[in-house]
């Protein structure tokens, strides 16, 4: 194992990648390839937030998101405390600040948040004392897919700096790809966005990215292709006329592939819909990362940690 | 009353909106009407009087506010009409026109008839108003018009509703017409707002809300125009919020219809960015528009295109704002504060002082049939003392509304309402 980062990030929260300064990713990415060899170790242990308490408090369901804190948090040591909205007094009308401020009052040392609304996060962060990281708030950010999409690229590329990258579904009701593209643009990377203009937020061209309908236009020479997950609410008729004319226009399949680099990448955040935003062979073919982004999840997330941890007090 | 006793403000500088006349004088008042007013009317002039000392600051017509939300019958929470009326005095406001949303909805005679009456037993300023133009505001039967005008009612409108169903619309301002009722109407297209909640682009998109776009305004704004080509009904868009809009209401004016229309004091003074990070007081209906609406609307509140301010007064408590954005209330508060935050406009040159006054008084007060906002000799003495320049910052939890919604809070404005007269009765000073 070589020599633990030294690297200080200079943010109480993570709320989200706006906001970041290229070396604060950076930053983040250096410390999780740290933790990627912890993760592959037989003892998969850390002791940098031994004693703390972690509070994953998530009012929509995840189960990946919500797994990989857990077992992030694990793995540096701390006592995690997972409280899902299904148990929890919000739905005897609990708001959002008093379970804050409940919560609060038990002395966490971080909570990760996800929340169905644009900037719960961020109003829950200004009721509480301790770090918060956003797990996905609305519409809003998810900054740790972003990075753990970062480092998953990295690795593969070796750089992120040049590379043409392509984000393709629901970007309009997408915190996935809000975060991925400042985040990508932050490390140097071109983005296009690719969607039909239902799906497609207003004002997106302002980010500085090329915004595509034709698919097969925006693969056109990509490193990498970044799909979104399609909610099934928005399937019929209310965006997209129906899941067969969203595969066939927007669903990734071989033929529109192959308009990528020989060598493009493909991801997923997950969970996927398969034969609605991807085909199976081309999310289990070679060029998929998926899994990957899985395994890298755990990583960002123990770095992430691990670098509000270090500003904690007595951290 | 201080019917008895004649009150003489005197060392003041008056100030007619109408006319743009300004020089120093005194008002002679008695029996709650202006009696005598100019530069003749001094200390001593009057043997009886009772003397009030203006220093030096301005005197100019109270305010008429056509929009305001109270929470009297029904959500006396929010506010009641004796709140409203503090905050309303406090800001310079000396008739407000309250809008019909209660609870049970302003759309009977009986229920008129008791909120003014209530308005009479406790309110400091004068409170007309707004009865509904659909029963229950729902926008399907049209209400009985004839006899909430001579109940009281001075416009017929949903308030916050908009009626959606064009036919119900043209029959409303058929028949309103046979009253020479005003008919007020939120232009907003509910199914083009959909889930938004704040003005559709690049700053939406930033923060992950959904937008409500510029059509949600300008679509029910062009049907309502041609329902008043089709149908002679006076009308008046409650409030407009972007560029589009001022097209709109330009053709329909140059058209000769008879067309007015209203913008809120929030959508003359703040834009989107305000919102920062998910301020839910700058939540607003319309939503906040980005820079250059802004911009537009002050300039054609200067030109006349748009005819009047309002406060868009519309308390919510801690318990419908404490949410996240997109679940909150819309809404702000605004009587106390809507002249000072108008005269941030004077003050970057943008809009004259006449001008400025003009459509937060007199054309309000005509447009609603109100004999106030003018200065002259037998009107009713509703007149408020102005130090245009005095600085004051705003501290939410010092306002007088029940609710303490103020998009301003914190804010730094200049000009003070030091005096404000109500039918002759001073109901509030500062000093």
């Amino acid at each position: 194992m070589s020599a633990p980062s030294s690297f200080v990030f200079p943010h109480r929260h993570l709320l989200g990648i706006e906001g970041l300064s290229r070396p604060d990713i950076e930053g983040l990415l250096d410390l999780a390839e740290e933790e990627v060899a912890i993760s592959r170790q037989v003892e998969k242990k850390k002791s940098s937030l031994r004693g703390r308490t972690q509070i994953n408090l998530f009012f929509e369901a995840s189960t990946r998101t919500q797994s990989s804190f857990e077992l992030a948090g694990k793995r540096l040591g701390a006592d995690v405390m997972n409280m899902s909205v299904a148990n929890s007094s919000v739905k005897k009308g609990e708001t959002l600040i008093d379970t804050a401020m409940t919560l609060n009052a038990m002395r966490p040392d971080i909570i990760i948040v996800r929340h169905h609304a644009a900037g719960a996060v961020h109003l829950l962060a200004r009721k509480v004392d301790c770090s918060v990281v956003n797990a996905g708030d609305g519409a809003h950010e998810h900054p740790t897919q972003a990075l753990l999409d970062a480092l998953t690229i990295r690795n593969h590329k070796k750089r992120i700096e040049g590379l043409t990258v392509a984000i393709c579904g629901d970007i309009a009701h997408s915190r996935v790809a809000r975060s991925n593209i400042i985040c990508l643009q932050a490390l140097g990377a071109r983005v296009r966005l690719c969607a039909p203009p239902t799906l497609m937020p207003a004002g997106v061209e302002r980010y500085g990215v090329e915004v595509f309908t034709d698919m097969k236009k925006a693969l056109q020479g990509v490193d990498i292709v970044m799909m979104l997950r399609l909610q099934r609410e928005r399937m019929n008729g209310s965006f997209v006329p129906s899941v067969q004319e969203y595969f066939h226009y927007y669903g990734l399949d071989r033929e529109k592939l192959a308009y990528a680099k020989d060598d493009a990448l493909v991801m997923h955040p997950g969970p996927m819909n398969r034969g609605v935003e991807i085909a199976s062979d081309v999310a289990d073919g070679a060029q998929s990362l998926i899994r990957e982004q899985v395994e890298m999840g755990v990583a960002i997330r123990m770095a992430v940690l691990e670098a509000l941890a270090r500003r904690l007090p007595n951290g | 009353m201080s019917e008895h006793r004649p009150v003489l403000l005197t060392n003041a500088r008056l100030l007619d909106p109408v006319t743009g006349r300004e020089g120093p004088g005194g008002v002679l008042v008695a029996g709650g009407v202006i009696r005598d007013f100019g530069h003749d009317v001094v200390a001593g002039s009057v043997a009886d009087a009772e003397m009030v000392d203006c220093g030096g600051n301005l005197v100019v017509p109270g305010l008429v506010d056509l929009r305001a939300f109270i929470g009297e019958p029904g959500e006396e929470y929010r506010e009641t009409l004796r709140s409203a009326s503090e905050a309303a005095a406090a800001g310079g406001v000396t008739t407000v026109v309250a809008q019909p949303n209660t609870s049970p909805v302003i759309d009977d005679p009986a229920v008129v008839d008791f909120v003014l009456r209530r308005a009479r037993d406790t309110s400091i300023v004068n409170i007309r108003v707004a009865a509904a133009l659909t029963k229950g505001c729902r926008g399907q039967e049209m209400s009985e018009i004839g006899l909430l005008k001579e109940a009281g009612a001075v416009a017929v409108t949903d308030g916050d509703r908009p009626v959606t169903n064009a036919q119900v619309m043209r029959r409303a301002l058929m028949y309103a017409r046979v009253f020479d009722m005003p008919v007020i109407h939120h232009v907003e297209d509910p199914n083009l707002v959909g889930e938004g909640v704040m003005n559709e682009g690049e700053f939406a998109t930033r923060l992950g809300l959904p937008g409500i776009p510029r059509a949600a305004e300008t679509i029910m704004l062009e049907r309502d125009i041609r329902l008043v080509e089709l149908t002679g009904g006076r009308y008046h868009a409650a409030m407009i919020s972007c560029r589009e809009s001022l097209d709109v209401i330009r053709r329909a004016k140059h058209a000769g219809l008879p067309v007015t229309a209203g913008v809120s004091i929030n959508h003359l003074t703040l834009n989107e960015m305000d919102i920062g990070s998910y301020r839910t007081f700058l939540k607003l209906n319309p939503p906040l528009r980005n820079e250059e609406d802004r911009l537009a609307m002050v300039e054609a509140v200067a030109e006349g295109l748009i005819d009047v301010i309002v406060s868009d007064h519309n308390p919510q408590d801690v318990e419908t704002k404490r949410l996240t954005f997109a679940e909150c209330a819309p809404g702000a508060i605004g009587l106390e504060t809507m002249l000072s935050a108008g005269l941030r406009l004077v003050e970057a040159g943008q809009i004259s002082l006449p001008r400025l006054l003009e459509a937060m008084s007199g054309t309000p007060a005509k447009l609603a049939g109100l004999d106030a906002g003018r200065m002259a000799k037998g009107a009713p003495a509703d007149l408020i003392a102005l130090d245009p320049e005095m600085p004051w910052v705003v501290d939410a939890a010092a306002l007088k509304s029940r609710c303490k919604n103020t998009p301003f809070d914190e804010a730094r404005l200049s000009g003070k309402v030091t005096m404000t007269m109500v039918a002759g009765r001073i109901v509030h000073t500062y000093r």
